[in-house]
C-alpha cells in the first residue's frame, strides 16, 4: 500500500439522473473526474414491444410502434408498415408515399430538435433548448392537424396513410418550411462558432470511421465519423429515389461533427419537404389492402433511415395466423449506445453527458 | 459623535440587511423574467400582475418546506455549511459605498456602514471564507455527488480568488487607497472612471467574478446535468434557500465591486464635464443601484447564452490565462504609475 | 471596560476553539473549529487596531491554507473511524514530559514579563488616515528587508518542491 493509496469511486449515472435522456444507467468508475470505465445498464424501460406484437393483429401493432421511439413515433410507423407491405407485396399510391417521405422528414427535424435541445442544454446552454422547442411544437400541431395527435401518431397504415392530408396542409407545411430556414442560424450564432461550444465538443468522442462500422453505429454517429451511408440514398424506401439531397458528412468523428451532420440534416429535410410538396401527386392515399390482412408465410427484413440510424424491423409470418410469428426490431438507438463505454473511457465526467447526448439515444427504443 | 451615535451604524446595518435579502429575491424574479424573454418565453405571470410577487411565493414556499437531513449525513456540519455560506455573502456589504453623504433629518449621514481602510482587502477576505459553506456542504452531504461538486466549486474559488486578488492590487496601485470610499474618491478627483485607466483589469475581475458566484459559463459545481443538483443537492427547504440566498448575495457584491472600482460608484457619469452637470441631481445611490443592476443583467444575460466550460478547461483558463494576464498587468500599471 | 471584555472574551473563545480543535472526533471538525478559531484571532486583531493584520489572517490563513487542510483531510482516511486509530507504539509518557516543559516555559515568560518592568513601551499605531497598512508595507521593506527576501526565497523552495512532487506522481 502506497503512501498516497487511491480508490475508485464508483457512481450511478441515473435511472433518475437529468440528462441521462430517459432511464439510463450509467456505472461510472471514476479516478478523480476522469472516467476509468463505464458500464452502461439498460431495461429500465423495457415494455416488451417485440413479443407484444406477437399477440397483436397487424394493425394494431402501428400503435405499438409508436411507443418505440416516442419522438420520431411516424418513422417507426413507416418502418413497420413498408415491412408488412414488402411481406405481402402491397402497392403503395404514389401519393402516399410522397406524403410519408413528408412526414418522415418533418418527424426528423422534431427529433433533431429535441436532440439539439436536450444536447446544448446538457453542455449548458439553456437558451437553444427552448428555441428548439419553439419549433419543434410547430411541427406537433402540423402534425396534430393531420391525425390528432402530438406525440403517438399511429401516422401510417399499412397500406397507406389512415387519412389524406386536410385542404391546406400543404400550405402550411411550405410556410414552416420558410420560417424554420430563418430559425436554423439562430441556433448556429448560440453554438457553431462559440468559443466554449467548440472546445466541449471538439476532439471529444472520437470514433474512426472503421471502429464506427465495427461497432455497427449507423445515423449521423457514423456519417460525423466520414461514412457516407444512409439507407434513404442506398436502399431509397418510401418516395426518397425522386428527390434531390446530399449526405452530410463529418471527418473528425467527434461530437462536434455529429453536430454539423445534425444541422446539416436540417437543411437537406427542408430540401426533401419542398421537392415533395411542389411535386405532390394526386390520388388515393390507401392501396389495394385485404380486409384481412394475412400475409403469406415467410420473413422479410426492411429498414428506413430514422432520425436516429438505421431502423430495421425483422418479421417473420406462418401464413395461419393474423399476428406475427415473430417481430424483432434493430433499433438505431440500442446499437449506437453499444459505442458509449469505448467512448467515455478516459474522458471526464462533464464529457459522459455531452456524448450520450451526441449519440442521441431514446431510451423508449434501446429497450423497446 | 453624540450619544445616539451607535444607533446610527445598527439602522444602518438593518436597511442595508433588508434591502440586500429584497434584492436578492428580486434577483431571482429578474432572472427568470429576462432568461425567460431571451428565450421566447414570458416567465413566472401568475403571481401578482406579470409575476411580480413570485419572489414572496417562493420564499414562503422555502420556508415551509420540509426542512430534510439525510440520515447518514454529518448533522453538524449539514446545518452550518449554508450559515457559512449566506454569513460571509451578507457581511461583504458592510464595506460597500451605496452613496456619499447624505443630509437626514438635518443630519450628515453617511451611505455606507464603514468606510474600512482595508475595505477591498476586507470584501476578498469574506468572500474566501465562504467556499467553506460548499465544501462542508459537499462534504456532510455524505454523498457522491455533492462530494464531486464541492470539489470542484472550492478548486475553482481557490484558482480564480488569485486571479481577481491581483486585480483588485492593479485597482488599488492605481487608486493608492485600499478603501472603498477613496477608491469612488479617487475616480473623482482624477477625473476619470478606472475602466477607462483599467479596461483589463474591468474583463480579468469580471469573468473571475462569474467563477467566484458559481454562475455560467463556470456554473460547474452546480451542473445540473452533470452532478444532479452539485453540492446542494441534499439540501432542501430553508438550508437549500440560504445558498440559493449566498449565491445571489455574492452576485450582488460582485456587481457592487466592479461598480466601485471601475465605474465610479455613486457619481454620476462624467461629474467633471460642465453641460453633463445636470445628472447630479439624480441622487447618488441610485446611480449606484443603477450601474450594480446593469452588472447584474449581464451576469443573467450570460446565463442566457453560453455553455458550460468543462473542469479542466475552467482551471486552464484560471491558471493560465487569468492569472498570467494578471500578473502582466499588474506589472505595467506599477511601472506606469512609479514613472508617471 | 469594553475592550477588556472584548478581549477576554475572544480569548475565551479561541481557547475553547483551540480545545475543541483536538479533541473533536471528527478530522473534519477538527479543521471546521480551526478555522472558527483563526476567525476569533482575527477579530482580537481588529480589537488591537490592527485591521491590515486582520485581514490578512483571514485571507491567508481561514481563507486559503486551511481550505487545503480540508481537502486533504475531506480525501484521505474517509473511513476509517476514529477509534481505529489506537497507536500501541504511542509514547504517552514523553508526550507529557514534553507538554509540561512547554508548560513550565510559558508560565516562566509570563511571570518573568509581568514582574520585569516593561522595556520600551510599543507605540501603539495612532489612527492615522492609511491605517497601518502602510506601515506594516513601509516596515516589511525597509527594516525587515532580509528577512522578507528569505521567507520569499523559502516559499519559492517548497514551491518548486511541491510541483516537484505533483510531477512525480504521474
Amino acid at each position: 500500500m502506497s503512501l498516497f493509496d487511491t480508490d475508485e469511486l464508483v457512481i450511478n449515472m441515473g435511472p433518475q439522473h437529468p440528462s441521462t435522456h430517459g432511464v439510463l444507467r450509467v456505472v461510472l468508475r471514476l479516478d478523480g473526474e476522469r472516467v476509468v470505465g463505464a458500464d452502461v445498464v439498460i431495461g429500465y424501460l423495457h415494455r416488451g414491444i417485440e413479443k407484444l406484437s406477437e399477440h397483436r393483429d397487424w394493425q394494431q401493432i402501428v400503435m405499438l410502434t409508436d411507443r418505440m421511439d416516442y419522438v420520431s413515433a411516424a418513422t417507426s410507423n413507416l418502418g413497420y408498415c413498408e415491412t408488412v407491405e414488402k411481406l405481402m407485396q402491397i402497392e403503395v399510391p404514389r401519393r402516399a408515399r410522397y406524403i410519408r417521405t413528408i412526414l418522415s422528414e418533418l418527424q426528423r427535424i422534431a427529433s433533431h430538435n429535441l436532440w439539439l435541445g436536450t444536447h446544448a442544454m446538457d453542455i449548458g446552454a439553456m437558451t437553444v433548448f427552448l428555441y428548439n422547442f419553439r419549433e419543434r411544437e410547430l411541427i406537433l400541431d402540423l402534425f396534430e392537424e393531420f391525425c390528432g395527435a402530438r406525440l403517438t401518431y399511429s401516422s401510417m397504415r399499412i397500406g397507406g396513410l389512415p387519412l389524406d392530408i386536410p385542404s391546406g396542409w400543404a400550405r402550411k407545411v411550405s410556410a414552416f418550411c420558410d420560417l424554420f430556414e430563418t430559425k436554423i442560424p439562430e441556433y448556429e450564432d448560440l453554438l457553431t462558432h462559440n468559443r466554449i461550444w467548440k472546445e466541449r465538443t471538439r476532439n471529444i468522442g472520437v470514433i474512426s470511421g472503421a471502429d464506427a462500422i465495427a461497432i455497427g453505429l449507423t445515423g449521423p454517429p457514423l456519417r460525423g465519423s466520414g461514412v457516407p451511408r444512409d439507407v434513404r440514398k442506398d436502399e431509397p424506401y418510401a418516395a426518397y429515389d425522386e428527390f434531390d439531397f446530399d449526405v452530410p458528412i463529418g471527418s473528425a468523428g467527434d461530437i462536434y461533427d455529429r453536430y454539423l451532420v445534425r444541422l446539416e440534416e436540417f437543411r437537406q429535410s427542408l430540401r426533401i419537404i419542398r421537392q415533395a410538396i411542389a411535386g405532390l401527386p394526386e390520388g388515393p392515399v390507401v392501396g389495394k389492402v385485404p380486409r384481412l390482412i394475412k400475409p403469406p408465410a415467410g420473413e422479410t427484413y426492411h429498414a428506413i433511415e430514422s432520425p436516429k440510424g438505421e431502423l430495421g424491423f425483422f418479421i417473420v409470418s406462418d401464413g395461419r395466423s393474423n399476428v406475427p410469428y415473430r417481430f424483432r426490431v434493430r433499433p438505431p438507438s440500442f446499437c449506437n449506445l453499444q459505442a458509449l463505454p469505448r467512448l467515455i473511457k478516459g474522458h471526464l465526467v462533464a464529457d459522459v453527458v455531452a456524448m450520450i447526448g451526441s449519440i442521441d439515444i431514446v431510451l423508449g427504443e434501446v429497450d423497446r | 459623535m453624540t450619544s445616539m451615535g451607535w444607533l446610527l451604524p445598527l439602522v444602518q446595518i438593518l436597511i442595508v440587511l433588508n434591502a440586500v435579502l429584497i434584492a436578492v429575491t428580486y434577483m431571482v424574479l429578474l432572472e427568470r423574467k429576462v432568461i425567460a424573454w431571451a428565450q421566447s418565453r414570458l416567465g413566472p405571470m401568475r403571481v401578482g400582475p406579470h409575476g411580480v410577487l413570485q419572489p414572496i411565493a417562493d420564499a414562503i414556499k422555502l420556508l415551509l418546506k420540509e426542512d430534510i437531513t439525510p440520515a447518514r449525513a454529518d448533522k453538524w456540519l449539514f446545518t452550518i455549511a449554508p450559515i457559512m455560506s449566506l454569513v460571509p455573502a451578507l457581511i461583504a456589504f458592510a464595506v460597500i459605498p451605496f452613496g456619499g453623504h447624505a443630509r437626514i433629518f438635518g443630519r450628515d449621514v453617511p451611505l455606507f456602514i464603514a468606510d474600512v481602510n482595508v475595505g477591498l482587502l476586507y470584501i476578498v477576505s469574506i468572500t474566501s471564507i465562504g467556499v467553506y459553506g460548499i465544501i462542508l456542504a459537499g462534504y456532510a452531504s455524505n454523498s457522491k455527488y455533492p462530494l464531486l461538486a464541492s470539489l470542484r466549486a472550492s478548486a475553482q474559488l481557490i484558482s480564480y480568488e488569485v486571479a481577481i486578488t491581483m486585480m483588485l492590487v492593479s485597482v488599488i496601485v492605481t487608486a493608492g487607497t485600499l478603501s472603498m470610499v477613496a477608491i469612488v474618491e479617487a475616480q473623482l478627483h482624477n477625473h476619470v472612471w478606472f475602466v477607462f485607466v483599467q479596461p483589463v483589469a474591468l474583463v480579468v475581475l469580471f469573468i473571475g467574478g462569474l467563477a467566484e458566484t458559481n454562475r455560467t459559463p463556470f456554473d460547474l459545481a452546480e451542473a445540473e446535468q452533470e452532478l444532479t443538483g452539485g453540492f446542494h443537492t441534499e439540501y432542501s427547504g430553508m438550508r437549500f434557500a440560504m445558498f440559493f440566498l449566498a449565491e445571489y448575495a455574492n452576485m450582488i457584491v460582485v456587481s457592487a465591486v466592479v461598480t466601485t472600482l471601475f465605474f465610479g460608484g455613486w457619481l454620476p457619469p462624467f461629474p467633471n464635464v460642465g453641460w453633463l452637470a445636470f445628472l447630479g441631481w439624480i441622487p447618488g445611490w441610485m446611480w449606484f443601484l443603477v450601474k450594480c443592476f446593469v452588472f447584474l443583467y449581464v451576469f443573467v444575460w450570460i446565463r442566457a447564452t453560453l455553455p458550460r466550460y468543462r473542469y479542466d478547461q475552467l482551471m486552464r483558463v484560471g491558471w493560465k490565462v487569468l492569472i498570467p494576464v494578471a500578473l502582466a498587468n499588474l506589472f505595467v500599471t506599477a511601472i506606469l504609475k512609479v514613472w508617471l | 471596560m469594553l475592550e477588556a471584555i472584548a478581549f477576554y472574551g475572544l480569548a475565551a473563545l479561541i481557547l475553547g476553539f483551540g480545545v475543541m480543535v483536538i479533541t473533536a472526533r471528527s478530522a473534519v471538525h477538527s479543521v471546521v473549529f480551526l478555522v472558527l478559531n483563526f476567525l476569533a484571532v482575527a477579530v482580537v486583531y481588529v480589537v488591537l487596531g490592527a485591521e491590515f493584520l486582520a485581514v490578512i489572517q483571514v485571507l491567508v490563513y481561514a481563507g486559503g491554507i486551511v481550505v487545503l487542510y480540508l481537502f486533504v483531510v475531506m480525501l484521505v482516511n474517509q473511513k476509517r473511524t476514529p477509534e481505529a486509530h489506537h497507536d500501541p507504539h504511542r509514547k504517552t509518557g514523553l508526550g507529557i514530559m514534553l507538554a509540561s516543559a512547554v508548560l513550565a516555559e510559558v508560565t516562566a515568560i509570563v511571570v518573568y514579563t509581568a514582574s520585569a518592568p516593561s522595556a520600551s513601551p510599543i507605540p501603539v499605531s495612532s489612527p492615522v488616515v492609511g491605517g497601518n497598512t502602510e506601515q506594516v508595507g513601509w516596515l516589511l521593506y525597509t527594516d525587515y528587508l532580509i528577512a522578507f527576501e528569505v521567507a520569499s526565497m523559502l516559499l519559492l523552495a517548497a514551491m518548486v518542491g511541491a510541483i516537484l512532487f505533483a510531477r512525480r506522481m504521474d
